[in-house]
């Protein structure tokens, strides 16, 4: 105890360095601050999820979800951000062995693979647009498009993140550990991810 | 918490571990193998049959993907047990209060 005691009354700038800084715990407090935040996130869309799991059958104008859903379509959507999940733990990786090239590359590939998710998703509204179902035509439809369109920009905020994270690297511009950055934009992607591993079974492929 | 050390030698430490335990390409390819089976496997789900097991392994192939894209892609498996602790925490928070919520709509009994 008297340990633990002395280590959190340490004066944290004294052992800092470019690229670590202790902390009392000895752990990263970013990394802290972002499992926090997606722990919290977990709230976030848990409400989404919940509200349109019930308002799903509330279709009162408009098509209903098995006259919409395009299965097909959003499996090959599913299958595109899970491997850019691959491809961002390989950014991870790269950015770990100090191999800057290898973490642009992958950083590169999975922003693309998400503007394709997004761009899927963009179709996918524009197609259920024009089949009947506004953001207002049924409480299934508000449900749906704030539930999916909440993800959506998730997913185009981790976009603009990997970019960003490309852009400030090529001018070696990254403060602090440069791995650790690159690490807390994965978290966020993968989480990303979870939540449309979820998404996908909840609101696709289980019937109303 | 591991923390016994000072607090510089023990994070240089940790940094050290976490490279260490990160997994191999080949695994993370293989991870990625498994996950894409399981999608296939899920989307197969709307072709056939499954009967009275269709909802039970749909949810359990989500639980799956789940615990494999936390644990070996966020690297949960190998990190501090703290990190598991706050995600898990909110994770299950919000389970308890929307299956609470859902209940109170009687959702559960549709």
């Amino acid at each position: 105890m008297a340990t633990m005691v002395t280590q959190w009354e340490l004066p944290m700038a004294e052992t800092a360095t470019h690229d670590t800084h202790a902390t009392s715990t000895g752990l990263s407090n970013v990394k802290l601050g972002m499992w926090l935040f997606l722990g919290s996130e977990c709230l976030l869309f848990g409400g989404l999820i919940s509200t349109y799991m019930l308002y799903r059958g509330r279709v009162s104008d408009g098509p209903t979800p098995e006259q919409i859903y395009d299965i097909p379509f959003t499996s090959v959507s599913s299958f595109v951000l899970l491997m850019s999940s691959l491809t961002m733990v390989l950014a991870v990786a790269a950015a770990h062995k100090r191999d800057d090239r290898g973490t642009n590359l992958w950083l590169t590939i999975t922003a693309l693979l998400g503007a394709t998710f997004v761009g899927g998703q963009v179709y996918e509204f524009t197609a259920f647009y024009n089949e009947g179902l506004g953001f207002t035509t049924s409480l299934f439809g508000s449900s749906f498009y704030t539930l999916t369109g909440f993800h959506g920009v998730h997913v185009t905020v981790g976009i603009i993140m990997l970019l960003a994270m490309v852009a400030i690297n090529k001018r070696s511009r990254v403060p602090g550990s440069k791995s650790e950055t690159v690490e807390m934009i994965g978290l966020y992607w993968h989480f990303v991810d979870i939540v449309w591993i979820i998404i996908f079974t909840l609101v696709y492929l289980i019937p109303v | 918490m591991t923390t016994q050390t000072a607090p510089d030698t023990h994070h240089n430490e940790v940094e050290h571990s976490e490279a260490e335990h990160g997994m191999s390409t080949r695994g993370y390819i293989t991870i990625a193998l498994i996950l894409a089976a399981i999608t296939a496997l899920e989307v197969s789900t709307y072709y056939v049959d499954f009967g009275p097991l269709f909802l039970p392994s749909l949810l359990i192939m989500m639980v799956i993907k789940f615990i494999m894209v936390v644990s070996y892609f966020m690297h949960l498996k190998f990190d501090n047990k703290l990190f598991s602790w706050l995600f898990y925490t909110g994770l299950i928070l919000a389970i308890g209060v929307y299956a609470a919520a859902l209940s109170t709509f009687h959702f559960f009994l549709r």
